[in-house]
């Protein structure tokens, strides 16, 4: 749009169950104390069950639409390669990608009435240039649990994004089960190093 | 006070809350459901889920009538079971203030159809409020219960998913004290005979020129801007997309008290500038006022009535006026399988799906709920379904159709769950057994209202606000409508076996049969805790690569190196496809952790 505005999106995009809201509610969380105008928008069809889900998140001055349009998102973090590439026209031309090396099978390749792309790394790395491949699954699964794979995708984006200086570590404290605190922080601190 | 990131719905709570309403009550519905959820949570009010947003609906009619602050909600489907109440309190009003939210779905994310409530305010003749965020979800929720008061007449509320599900920032306040009003007993105005209904319908026609004129100086209406050149006339989300798209290049007036209409502020406005457009998400229904008024406007000439609103499609309906260059859409992306929402692992509906997709020439009238999805590959079992409690009724429909015909042969089987049948299913079994329908109900009761995401209801023996409440027996229920004993099978749905023998004896029956399957959802936590210990695993060796486990449909099931593999993180240890493996190549196994 020609319109100038400051709004800055980042789109998650996953399978129902991987995580991707507790890791939008923490992004949106810190970027909220940190001053900023925030909208969160969560985005699944009938429930989760399985299917596609996207999370929005938007900061700036001051923020309109909770929904990031097509082509505006200056990141999208893939939590599941076919997923990335198929949220791939929400990403800006000159927009960072950061895609979790992950394969979850939909239903109608389970059941072997389609088949699952062999070539989307390829088209990921093709459309974006310095995109960020991360096998954030095994990597968390090394920390002792694949359930953090989130927050260490999480990491990463920070990273990137350049939203380092900020104590993310309250955050994470304050939104995360007091159980499961450390090992989040732990897969932050990998994600960011990964980046 | 700090700000707080909420999303509409926690915001409608809230505002609630702060209004001092006492009783609310609602059905659960896609994407209203946290609303209620929430107002649980305050202890200060009567919260309950209801049978039906009909029930509801009444519930919170009644409060009012007795002087409290009421509230209740539902989807937009929901506003087409509870229209029966809202058409005639409408005429009655209210002793406390009523709030009736209709939370909408543009899109269909979780919907049968795409239906635009705002009709349902000027049908019922009842005054319409529409937030586009968060704060505005919290102050127009109070400003709502002030009209009703002040107008002695109910409150449509009406937001839409992108407004239920976003979160914005909000400013929290505290909650006001609202002493009950007074109610006396006066039948010309709470009784609606046809003679204290025929003068109440004159009263309900000056109550809309009394809120005309309140239209003009709402707060909830107001001006944004001042562009001279470009006006837009807007509400809901549909203001987001607008300004986004049009930021400062525009003026706006922002309707978001919008039944009646502000027809001098719209004149006003539309006189002051060059171009006038109407932006809504879905119907011309503020646009087709704005016709009859003769004021000529942009609109559903360039934007489309089916489907979401964006900001792309905002941008692309108006890209000739404003100049703008379009954006680089990249385009990698197409021809990817699509991952259609599924059968959890482990869920009990999986087993008699299976055994029910094997029988020949049956017809499945199916429900709402995730069994839905047993409709679609590789289960199959659904035909046809219009809306909440449906199964039962259109499947007698059809079963008569096909007597009719000579087609006694064609079994059709009604598939409906839990929640759904204590909404409406109920009255269709009623009429099976009344006029002796030889249908086949299969009554699939996973102890929780699970697709909108685990809401109790009378079947699950927990009420909304967490007290214990007695469980009504499904079985008990069933024989009470006079279903007879030796035509009701109670069955373990995991339990193929016992499907199977059950399915059998249905097929061989003349009079009415219910199926009813018993089983607790997959994700309840204490099921999970129980399958987390447990897995299936393929034995390679064995495994001859038939595939038929893939026919149950498990997201847990895939083919590696030509023989089927179970992923142990997702199995849920349910044995289903344990028990179609005829070569025994799966065995049960325990997860490590």
């Amino acid at each position: 749009m020609a319109h100038k505005r400051d709004t800055t999106s980042i789109m998650l995009a996953g399978v129902g169950g991987q995580g991707t809201i507790l890791a939008a509610k923490v992004l949106s969380e810190g970027l909220t104390r940190m001053g900023y105008d925030v909208k969160m928008s969560e985005i699944h069809g009938m429930s989760q069950r399985g299917g596609s889900v996207t999370s929005h998140v938007r900061f700036g001055s001051r923020v309109d639409s909770p929904v990031i349009p097509l082509g505006g998102a200056d990141c999208l973090c893939g939590f599941e390669k076919l997923e990335a590439l198929r949220c791939l026209p929400y990403l800006k031309q000159e927009g960072v990608l950061i895609v979790n090396d992950l394969e979850i099978y939909p239903l109608p390749v389970l059941i072997g009435a389609a088949e699952y792309p062999q070539d989307v790394l390829q088209r990921l790395t093709r459309e974006a240039e310095g995109c960020l491949i991360l096998d954030a699954h095994g990597e968390a699964e090394q920390l002792g649990t694949s359930r953090v794979e989130n927050i260490l995708l999480l990491g990463a984006l920070i990273h990137r994004l350049d939203l380092d200086g900020f104590p993310w570590k309250e955050v994470l404290q304050d939104l995360v089960k007091p159980a499961f605190v450390e090992m989040n922080l732990e897969a932050f601190a990998l994600g960011r190093s990964l980046a | 006070m700090k700000k707080q990131l909420l999303t509409g719905n926690e915001a409608i709570a809230r505002g609630v809350y702060e209004a001092g309403c006492r009783v609310a009550a609602a059905y659960p519905g896609t994407p209203s459901t946290e609303i209620l959820e929430n107002l649980s949570g305050y202890p200060e009010i009567y919260s309950e889920w209801a049978p039906n947003e009909k029930v509801a609906l009444e519930v919170a009619g009644g409060a009012a009538i007795a002087g409290a602050r009421a509230f209740c909600s539902m989807k937009h489907v929901g506003l087409n079971v509870a229209a029966d109440p809202l058409f005639t309190i409408a005429y009655t009003g209210i002793t406390g203030g009523l709030v009736i939210n209709t939370s909408d779905e543009p899109g269909m994310h979780s919907s049968q159809n795409e239906q635009d409530n705002r009709y349902y305010a000027r049908h019922a003749k009842v005054p319409l409020v529409v937030p586009s965020d968060s704060q505005q979800c919290i102050d127009f929720t109070k400003e709502a219960f002030r009209i009703s008061e002040t107008y002695d007449t109910a409150v449509l509320l009406r937001t839409t998913t992108r407004v239920c599900h976003s979160k914005s920032l909000v400013t929290m306040n505290p909650r006001e004290d609202v002493p009950q009003r007074a109610y006396s007993k006066d039948l010309k105005k709470n009784l609606m005979t046809p003679g204290n209904s025929r003068p109440k319908h004159h009263e309900v026609e000056a109550r809309l020129e009394s809120l005309a004129e309140y239209a003009e100086k709402s707060p909830l209406n107001y001006i944004e801007g001042n562009s001279r050149e470009i006006g837009i006339i807007t509400q809901g989300i549909a203001y987001q997309y607008a300004r986004e798209v049009f930021g400062d290049r525009a003026s706006y007036l922002y309707i978001g008290f919008s039944f009646p209409l502000p027809k001098q502020m719209i004149r006003s406005f539309a006189s002051g500038v060059k171009q006038l457009i109407v932006i809504e998400e879905n119907e011309p229904f503020l646009e087709d006022e704005l016709k009859k008024m003769g004021i000529p406007c942009m609109g559903k000439d360039r934007l489309p009535l089916c489907d979401e609103l964006s900001v792309s499609i905002v941008a692309n309906a108006f890209r000739d006026i404003l100049g703008d260059s379009p954006l680089t859409i990249r385009s990698a992306s197409e021809g990817l399988p699509p991952r259609p929402p599924a059968l959890c692992p482990g869920c009990p509906h999986r087993g008699i799906f299976h055994v029910l997709s094997q029988q020949k020439d049956a017809v499945f009238s199916t429900d709402i709920g995730c069994y839905t999805l047993g409709a679609f590959p590789p289960l199959n079992v659904g035909d046809f379904l219009f809306c909440m409690g449906s199964s039962i009724s259109a499947g007698i429909g059809f079963r008569r159709a096909d007597i009719s015909y000579g087609r006694e042969d064609r079994k059709v089987y009604a598939v409906i769950g839990d929640s759904t049948f204590f909404h409406s299913g109920m009255t269709g079994l009623a009429d099976v057994v009344y006029n002796r329908t030889p249908l086949v109900t299969v009554i699939l009761d996973n102890r929780i209202t699970a697709m909108t995401g685990h809401q109790h209801n009378p079947g699950t023996g927990c009420t909304l606000m967490g007290e214990k409440a007695k469980e009504i027996d499904i079985p008990t229920l069933v024989k009470a409508l006079g279903v007879e004993e030796d035509h009701i099978r109670v069955i373990n749905p995991n339990n193929l076996k016992a499907c199977r023998e059950a399915v059998q004896s249905a097929q061989e029956a003349k009079n009415p049969f219910v199926i009813i399957t018993k089983a607790p959802c997959a994700l309840l936590p204490e099921v999970k805790k129980r399958s987390a210990k447990n897995w299936f695993a393929v034995d390679p060796d064995i495994c001859t690569g038939c595939k038929a486990c893939l026919n149950i449909g498990c997201p847990a099931i895939r083919m590696r190196e030509k023989k089927a593999y179970i992923d142990k993180d997702l199995c849920a240890a349910c044995g289903v496809c344990f028990q179609v493996c005829s070569f025994k190549a799966i065995s049960m196994g325990r997860k490590q952790r």
